[in-house]
């Protein structure tokens, strides 16, 4: 017992001088008065005072800490700052975008703003509906030509392969494809179709086309690794039950990661959905709503952005604002899409039974 | 219905690598055998076998004789997916399926394998598989609930009643019991104990009392050296093996002395 109760004079003890909780909360507070003061003296701009406060937070509160701390703590709560930092850093785009897109584009969306053409509409604001189906379609198309391949190659890929060469070809080949300019989609498109169909033909599906093929590798990878998390446990419980590979593949496998891999369809889509270039070369772009999608130029939400802002005509305020109503809408769709997705998920996620 | 199995000089490969030699051995109909030995030994190795879960494995493949009632598994005219069917399957972890309810893990062989089966008949085949699996009592008010929400051993229970739903006719269990308390563990032997009355029954079991409470017959398997194949060192009924073993060896592993 004489050891233990001499334990603490020999340094083994458990406790230490700590900086209250709200010590992080005043040292930022601090900081902001400060830099605010600094700045209003020497007349900074908004942006140098937030540096100014950040700089001071991080070298006030990790020297305070290491005062009255010690090291170890101190740089904790160096690297805590810098992280909280980071973090701000990667927002300030987001905020901005958003920002930007619902105070100038928030104003134009009305009713006749999302149930118009722009058919015979001449300087005055008309509406976005042909571009939204358009969008809409043509996205739709490619989901449905790029989710079977891409689905069916992962599968190949994790079930079937079993690190053949081939395999590791695919990967490769997957890997180059993600990296293609989706301009070069489109051209690739539009030179096909133009084999097939005639030159200078421009046309919704061949923009679907365009675009699957920037979808699927982003697929493959996704539900690649969705596959690989699947335990093998499950495949062998269900081969042990006398049930077929290939059923084991669709009934179990596919199932359990099923919510995956509609996070990584969401995320291809979202990808891909705000493309212009491609759909530029192969759609085309008309004022007229056009529910063919094998038939004559088709609209779109970015191809429309791009031509309202770039050649606005006569009355520049009314397409430029337009434009900023379209982009506006296109992120909402965007944003739908993965609420949609994250619903969808916890649909499908395998029941824990809490 | 239960059926023997034969096993004549059977030599297990994983790619290259020699795995498990040599072995013969018979297991009656009705019983239950106990594999038992060393970790590394190939007992699980050479269960997988006997209902050719084995070359799952990339690379695996076998050479010799396993004949069930006569019938040689590893001729070229049987099909790996009927054996799985006839010969059932219970793994050291349990492993229910997620994405199903308790309700659909018992069905799931049936399901997955495209019996029809009316509503009245399925509830059937569920309440025997889980009265016969011990589990239907603390479960019968919640069959819709994820298997997954059940603790270990009633998972582990679940995938039994699982492996019993398809009524195969032997049964092989891979450590059933190494990741459950011993309540669960002594739930799951008096299973053992009324499945073996239906069922030809094959356990790998690193407990030496559980193989000495729950089988007919022991086999003990053992590396000959490190780096060398596992191989049969022993098989005989069980009272014999724990108390007057033919080898040195099987002595000296249950005693606890090795080498």
């Amino acid at each position: 017992m004489a050891t233990l109760e001499t334990a603490p004079s020999t340094g083994a003890s458990l406790r230490g001088a700590r900086l209250p909780r709200y010590a992080p909360a005043l040292a930022g507070a601090l900081s902001i008065i400060a830099a605010v003061l600094v700045g209003m003296l020497l007349s900074w701009s908004i942006a140098g005072i937030v540096v100014l406060a950040v700089l001071i937070d991080l070298i006030g509160l990790t020297t305070w800490s290491r005062l009255v701390e010690n090291a170890r703590a101190a740089k904790n709560r160096l690297v805590t700052s810098l992280i909280w930092t980071s973090l701000g850093i990667a927002f300030v785009p987001l905020a901005s975008l958003l920002y930007e897109a619902v105070s100038k584009g928030g104003s134009q969306i009305n009713g006749r703003f999302l149930s118009w053409t722009m058919r015979n509409v001449v300087n005055e604001p008309g509406g976005i509906y042909h571009a939204i189906i358009g969008t809409l379609l043509i996205t739709f198309a490619a989901t449905i030509i790029s989710v079977p391949i891409g689905l069916l190659t992962a599968v190949y890929l994790v079930e079937y392969s079993a690190g053949s060469r081939t395999a590791s070809w695919i990967r490769f080949l997957v890997d180059v494809m993600t990296g293609i300019p989706s301009i070069v989609a489109g051209l690739f498109a539009y030179a096909l179709f133009s084999l097939i169909l005639g030159p200078g033909t421009q046309f919704g599906l061949g923009g679907s086309v365009a675009l699957s093929l920037l979808m699927m590798p982003i697929l493959v990878r996704s539900s690649e690794e969705m596959l690989k998390l699947v335990p093998s446990d499950l495949r062998e419980a269900s081969y042990a039950l006398g049930v077929p590979k290939w059923k084991t593949i669709i009934r179990v496998v596919i199932p359990t990661a099923m919510a995956g891999i509609i996070t990584g369809i969401t995320l291809a889509i979202a990808r891909v959905i705000g493309e212009t270039a491609p759909l530029l070369i192969i759609c085309g772009a008309t004022p007229s709503l056009n529910y063919s999608l094998f038939h004559g130029q088709m609209a779109s939400l970015p191809v429309f952005i791009y031509y309202s802002y770039t050649q606005p005509g006569q009355n520049p305020e009314i397409l430029q604002n337009m434009a900023w109503g379209a982009a506006l809408v296109l992120i909402l769709i965007v944003m739908i899409l993965n609420i949609l997705a994250r619903l969808a998920g916890r649909f499908f996620a395998p029941k824990s039974g809490h | 219905m239960a059926k023997s199995i034969d096993v004549s000089d059977l030599n297990i490969y994983y790619s290259d690598f020699l795995a498990v030699e040599g072995v013969n051995m018979t297991i009656k109909a009705r019983s239950v055998t106990a594999l038992i030995g060393p970790s590394g030994c190939g007992k699980s190795t050479f269960l997988r076998t006997l209902n050719r879960m084995h070359e799952v494995i990339p690379g695996a493949r076998v050479e010799g004789k396993v004949a069930v009632d006569g019938q040689s598994l590893y001729d070229a005219s049987i099909d790996p997916v009927e054996v799985r069917r006839m010969i059932g399957m219970v793994f050291q972890r349990p492993n229910p399926f997620p994405t199903m309810s308790i309700y659909e893990n018992v069905l799931a062989g049936l399901r997955l394998n495209n019996k029809k089966l009316s509503k009245s008949d399925a509830d059937a085949v569920v309440e025997r598989s889980l009265q016969a699996a011990n589990l239907w009592n603390e479960v019968k008010d919640r069959l819709n609930k994820p298997g997954m929400g059940l603790s270990g051993g009633q998972q582990q229970r679940l995938c039994i009643a699982r492996a019993i739903a398809v009524e195969p006719q032997v049964l092989l269990m891979d450590e059933p019991c190494s990741a459950l308390d011993p309540i669960s563990t002594s739930a799951v032997e008096d299973l053992i104990h009324e499945l073996k009355e239906q069922y030809t029954i094959v356990i790998v079991t690193h407990n030496m009392q559980q193989a000495a409470r729950v089988s007919e017959d022991t086999a003990f398997f053992n590396l000959a050296a490190t780096g060398k194949p596992g191989r049969l060192v022993e098989m005989n009924p069980t009272k014999k093996i724990f108390s007057v073993p033919d080898e040195e060896a099987t002595e000296a592993y249950i005693s606890g002395r090795f080498g």
